[in-house]
């Protein structure tokens, strides 16, 4: 039997319909499937679960009022929300802003390229798929890596992921983005 | 322009990436790959990792009326954080260190100045301004220390530093930064611990100059 022709996953259809339409119901199906992920997720660190629900909240507002940033030529929804949820978490914890680099944002007279989107999905589950064949150590010093919990001097450069690919690929969804920096190469 | 060849080190990407570097490298690595599209695209794979990590997380339920309550808040007016661009050489990261306005230079002599935009527990991070032929003063450091080129150039004994490029020096290198010639070195520099410098005279002004 032929394999079906790979789908472009639900949350990222529901995050474009988000930042393209402003569609609620694209948002509350975000919300169901991101907020428990992003509780369970925040409260591992040791954040009580009061807390953790307002940092939920915050981050979900973020994705709504920030969803014009996603691009999914470079990131999955879940990366993007990653890393709001990290810089929100940070800006708590140390009640200081984290420095972030200068936003790039998609050109919107560029055409959506839905394999490019479809490679990155694709990269994001083989991503995925070798974490969960890490032995339990290892999947745990990746966990504790990503959460905060390790030091950059705790964090081994040979952290026995494959990211090669998928930096090629964020590459050139990067190249498609117009600005300076471009010029500067 | 010449292309970056000294780039963010991945351990050092994964740590800004999960959110646990000290401030002042914070400020160093997000100006590095404010310049740097390679850094940009490793950084971006890193987040692809913690997304990973963050769909894999353990789920727990939220409050019933969490959702309503988001809901309600969508059209709520909110006033845009400020967002921080490139001002001439200084990237976003060191604009908005500088909260948007030029840099304090304080000589250090020899036509050395120094701006110095947040020093604290973690360290501190300054720019730096190196006439052309001139040294920064001989120093070695406690822990790390980054520099990032943000005008001219710099060589010291482990190669030349261009605009965009980043040295990473640990306490094992004793090393002798100078200006290459032409137009002045700016720099962005970053120490988790204060500069002991080598020589007798700087190391008396040291706690006067708090480099």
């Amino acid at each position: 039997m032929a394999k079906p022709p790979p789908q472009i996953s639900m949350q990222t259809v529901w995050m474009l319909s988000v930042r393209d339409d402003r569609d609620r119901v694209a948002f509350a199906n975000l919300f169901d499937h991101f907020a428990p992920r992003l509780k369970g997720f925040i409260m591992r660190s040791g954040t009580p679960a009061g807390q953790a629900e307002e940092i939920v909240q915050d981050v979900m507002l973020t994705v709504w009022r920030k969803s014009a940033l996603f691009d999914p030529h470079r990131a999955q929804v879940s990366a993007w929300i990653y890393q709001i949820a990290r810089n929100r978490q940070i800006d708590v914890i140390r009640k200081e802003r984290r420095p972030i680099p200068e936003e790039l944002r998609e050109d919107p007279s560029i055409e959506p390229d839905a394999s490019h989107i479809l490679a990155i999905e694709q990269e994001g589950g083989q991503l995925k798929q070798a974490i969960a064949r890490l032995k339990p150590d290892q999947r745990e010093i990746i966990e504790k890596a990503y959460l905060g919990e390790l030091t950059h001097q705790e964090i081994s450069s040979q952290t026995g992921l494959p990211l090669g690919t998928i930096k090629s690929r964020i590459r050139l969804g990067l190249n498609r983005l117009r600005h300076e920096l471009k010029d500067m190469r | 322009m010449t292309a970056i060849t000294h780039h963010t080190p991945d351990n050092l990407l994964a740590a800004y990436a999960a959110g646990n570097l000290p401030h002042p490298y914070a400020v160093v690595v997000a100006s590095h790959i404010s310049l740097c599209l390679k850094c940009r695209a490793a950084l971006e794979a890193h987040q692809a990792v913690g997304g990973a990590v963050l769909e894999a997380a353990c789920q727990q339920s939220v409050s019933e009326n969490l959702k309503s309550s988001i809901l309600a808040q969508l059209d709520a007016p909110v006033t845009p954080e400020p967002t921080f661009q490139r001002s001439g050489i200084y990237p976003g990261p060191v604009v908005e260190a500088l909260k948007g306005k030029s840099p304090r230079w304080a000589s250090l002599g020899t036509g050395v100045r120094q701006s110095i935009l947040s020093a604290g527990r973690e360290g501190s991070v300054r720019l730096l301004y190196i006439p052309p032929g001139q040294a920064v003063p001989d120093h070695s450091h406690n822990g790390l220390e980054l520099t990032l080129v943000l005008q001219g150039s710099f060589s010291d004994e482990t190669g030349r530093f261009g605009v965009g490029d980043l040295e990473v020096a640990d306490q094992t290198l004793e090393h002798t930064p100078i200006a290459d010639l032409g137009a002045p070195c700016i720099c962005l520099a970053a120490t988790d611990a204060p500069l002991r410098f080598t020589s007798l005279i700087p190391r008396l002004l040291q706690p006067l100059f708090r480099i």
